[in-house]
């Protein structure tokens, strides 16, 4: 019961690597940007939210009415405005640009927020827990947690396969010269992904702070644990990431239950695993 | 217009800087002679970053194979140095070139994970790997686990006699270890190899449909890397004289830095982590007080160089006074010239 | 006839390399222009000029009035200049009704619709839900042209509508051509087959070696006289 427990645990904080999963996904699917200030910008989310919830007394939850949309906008200006300069057929200057935003914001963060670790009050919902038999239940918490990421990864798998958004997303990842024949600004739609990604980074960020202690330095982990679940999951695959995000938290559950410092281990190793045996993912992108 | 072709890669300046190298080579040689102990610190932690920053611009620059996980192999240096000292009971020097091999060895297995992820996302998996590494090197109990170890002081009086004397070895060491790491870089350039890595990197589909070997090269200097940067790292360590996981695979020393120095030089370029190095070390002398600020204008002056001189310090130099001092071009040059015209040469 | 487009000296550049010298043409409101050529003419860098793929000075393009020379291939969409890309470009994630879609998504109020383009090419309405890239590549030309059409163009470019196809499914596609033409929109045709391009157009030029070489009136032009602009001998 110990195990399943564990287990259960894992699954659940699979929905949290989801998250982080979902918006690098996102972009690298329109525009093939590797984005290594995504960990970081999880964290910067996580700090707004503080900031949010202090300033306005908002709960956690609802100050996503103000960060989401604000890490849009900041997504939105930062790929018209920096971003976009980078693209092109040299791998460098998005890897290395992007690079340069890491290290500004985790020092800015540092500047502003001291090194200390800092924590999102949720109330009584941190504490909650639905019992399933005598000896396990699970958190309130985790659950809402997990229940959010599979609404995410519903909703923009809608969003890419039922809108004009989600076509003109495809379309431009297949082929931004011929999109603008169409009338589309390959432009606009990639600041368009980004304000997804980072509307979507912002809801990680704001789970990630509830959740347990955060601090400027933790961005790195976070960026590597959504790459491992996209990878893992398979490159393009939405559905494929949620798998992935699972498939990490389990693995890291069932390292920490053999021994404490095996946990971050296990889930690098799942990855590793992966990566030797089936590098394609497990859900690859089915091409026509 | 017969004639034979003689293929040279040198020009006029090239020489030039090739005799002033080796001027200041023996400048620097004979730095004990002249230089303070804490100039003999700073100038072996410069030239350990040299190393680093070739190996990065070998990888990075010439080859396409961006890496943010190169303290990788900085950790399995430095961890192999005191390994082999400690229970091997190797001296450092010997350890430090087995350390080096062994960084070549690990990074055959690891590429042929690593090659699987294409592009950007080979950036992030060498970072796992480093992550791998460090949390490793964190279960080996007997080098102190998390917290790490000392190199014993048998160890340290066993490598020369006195602080003096002990303190010019690792300089020279280190003098030495650039000398290598530069000359394995060029040798390895301006080899049939090195041909090849320009052909891969201008055009990689264009290169595997020419029967280059585009893997192979690739794997030889993904292992070439390894070995400079674990060599370099049981430098960085055997300096320090302690060691940890977190120290020994800190991706803001061992990869962020050396990125910042490969961007300012100029990356793809010899001379160009040379350049930015020094302009690193010039930087940190003069605001280093300024903590966190000081890392956020080194992002900020990677990205501006990234977007507005994305060819560096060097590549400016280059482009503004046609300045190559190692060219990697091959010239061919008509061995006779005849008297219509002066020597042509082509670049190949 | 009033003209909706006229080039006048333009010249355009691939990086160093200069594939359009001194070209001047015009295109009439509701006219059938021809443009031959043999390949390397420099045919389809002028229909990417047009279309804003190419960089080029402000002035050397006006269309409507209005200079439009180096405007991004989006805007030039609103403004009624669409351009059925040489080699067909469908999205290969999109189903054809999807690709049909995104061609109306941005472009103007019209009479083409997606009842209409199925009208047009009615084989389109049976494959609505496939793959662009599981169709024939006459349909594939079909949804290519049905996408230009989508965004209710008033100058639409096709380049090299033929390539690659087998003479009846080119017979068929030009049969069509006057349904498209009739309610006064102005087309631009880019052709390797002469006697296709002439029987479709009211007027032709003929590009060789980035120059124009002739223009003439498709009818009653003299096989000699396009040979000799064709080949240049």
């Amino acid at each position: 019961m110990d195990w399943l427990n564990s287990i259960l645990q894992g699954v659940l904080v699979g929905g949290l690597y989801t998250m982080f999963a979902a918006g690098l996904s996102l972009i690298f699917g329109v525009m093939r940007l590797v984005n290594i200030a995504h960990g970081d910008l999880v964290v910067m989310a996580a700090y707004l939210a503080l900031v949010v919830t202090q300033a306005l007394g908002m709960s956690p939850l609802a100050s996503l009415l103000v960060i989401a949309p604000l890490m849009a906008v900041i997504g939105y200006g930062l790929q018209r405005w920096l971003l976009n300069r980078t693209l092109g057929d040299d791998l460098l200057p998005p890897l290395l640009v992007t690079f340069g935003l890491s290290v500004i914001i985790q020092n800015g963060l540092l500047e502003v927020f001291s090194p200390d670790s800092r924590k999102l009050q949720a109330g009584a919902i941190e504490t909650a827990t639905i019992p399933l038999t005598p000896d396990l239940s699970i958190g309130v918490l985790p659950l809402v947690q997990f229940l959010v990421a599979v609404a995410m990864i519903g909703s923009l798998q809608a969003l890419f396969y039922r809108t004009a958004w989600g076509r003109a997303f495809r379309a431009t990842s297949d082929d931004q010269s011929t999109v603008q024949l169409v009338g589309v600004d390959n432009r606009h739609v990639f600041g368009l992904a980004m304000g997804l990604s980072l509307a979507v980074v912002s809801v990680a960020g704001v789970f990630l702070a509830v959740r347990a202690n955060f601090d400027p330095s933790m961005g790195p982990a976070r960026l590597i644990f959504g790459f491992e679940a996209v990878i893992i999951g398979g490159l393009g695959n939405l559905w494929g990431t949620l798998a992935g995000g699972v498939v990490l938290g389990v693995a890291q559950a069932i390292g920490a239950k053999i021994d404490p410092g095996w946990q971050l281990l296990a889930g690098h190793l799942a990855f590793l695993i992966v990566l030797a045996v089936r590098p394609e993912g497990f859900f690859p992108k089915v091409q026509a | 217009m017969s004639g034979a072709f003689t293929v040279t890669h040198g020009t006029r300046v090239s020489r030039i800087v090739a005799l002033a190298s080796f001027a200041a080579l023996a400048a620097l040689a004979c730095a004990p002679l002249w230089a303070q102990a804490s100039s003999l610190n700073l100038l072996t932690q410069i030239f350990a970053y040299v190393a680093l920053a070739t190996m990065w611009n070998l990888l990075a620059g010439f080859s396409g194979l961006v890496s943010v996980g190169q303290q990788a192999y900085v950790g399995v240096g430095g961890y192999a140095l005191f390994a082999l000292t400690i229970f091997g009971g190797l001296h450092p020097l010997v350890a430090l070139v087995v350390a080096g091999v062994i960084g070549g060895l690990i990074a055959i297995p690891v590429a042929g994970l690593l090659f699987r992820l294409r592009g950007a996302y080979f950036a992030i998996g060498s970072w796992v790997v480093a992550e791998v590494f460090r949390l490793l090197a964190s279960q080996i109990t007997t080098l102190g686990g998390g917290s790490g170890t000392s190199l014993p002081a048998r160890i340290v009086t066993s490598m020369a006699d006195g602080r003096q004397a002990r303190e010019f070895m690792i300089y020279w060491t280190g003098l030495a270890l650039v000398v290598v790491v530069l000359g394995l870089t060029i040798l390895l350039l301006r080899s049939r190899w090195g041909l090849a890595l320009r052909s891969i990197h201008q055009n990689e589909l264009a290169a595997r449909s020419n029967g280059v070997e585009v893997t192979r090269i690739k794997l030889l200097v993904y292992v070439v890397a390894g070995f400079g940067t674990a060599m370099a790292g049981a430098l960085i360590f055997l300096q320090k004289l302690r060691i940890s996981p977190d120290a020994a695979f800190s991706v803001n020393d061992w990869t962020a830095f050396v990125i910042f120095m490969a961007v300012i030089g100029g990356i793809g370029r010899i001379e160009g982590p040379i350049m930015g190095a020094i302009i690193f070390f010039v930087l940190r002398q003069a605001l280093s007080d300024l903590g966190s600020v000081y890392l956020m204008m080194l992002g900020l002056v990677a990205i501006v160089i990234m977007l507005r001189a994305p060819r560096g310090v060097a590549g400016w130099i280059a482009d503004r006074f046609g300045f190559e001092p190692v060219p990697l071009e091959r010239r061919l040059t008509r061995s006779k010239p005849s008297n219509e015209s002066k020597p042509e040469s082509a670049h190949v | 006839m009033r003209d909706l487009l006229s080039i006048s000296r333009l010249d355009a550049f691939y990086g160093d390399f200069q594939a359009l010298f001194d070209v001047s043409l015009r295109v009439g409101e509701g006219e059938v222009v021809a443009i031959v050529g043999s390949n390397g003419a420099g045919k389809s860098t002028l229909l990417k000029s047009i279309a804003g793929q190419i960089a080029t000075r402000r002035d050397a393009i006006t269309f409507d009035s209005e200079p439009i020379g180096g405007e991004r291939a989006n805007l030039l969409l609103k403004r009624g200049i669409s351009l059925v890309p040489e080699g067909r470009r469908l999205f290969p994630s999109l189903s054809v009704e999807e690709n049909l879609l995104i061609g109306a998504e941005h472009g103007r109020k019209g009479p083409w619709t997606l009842a209409r383009v199925y009208d047009l090419f009615p084989v389109l309405a049976e494959r609505r839900n496939q793959r662009s890239t599981s169709l024939s590549g006459g349909q594939q030309q079909m949804v290519a042209i049905g996408r230009a059409l989508m965004s209710n163009p008033r100058l639409l470019l096709c380049d090299e509508i033929s390539l690659g196809l087998a003479p009846i499914i080119v017979r068929e596609i030009y049969a069509r051509l006057p349904q498209i033409t009739g309610d006064g929109m102005s087309l631009v045709i880019v052709e390797q087959d002469i006697v296709q391009a002439l029987a479709a157009s009211a007027r032709v030029y003929c590009l060789q070696e980035g120059r124009i070489t002739l223009e003439g009136d498709s009818q009653s032009v003299s096989r000699e006289t396009l040979a000799a602009a064709y080949f240049g001998v």
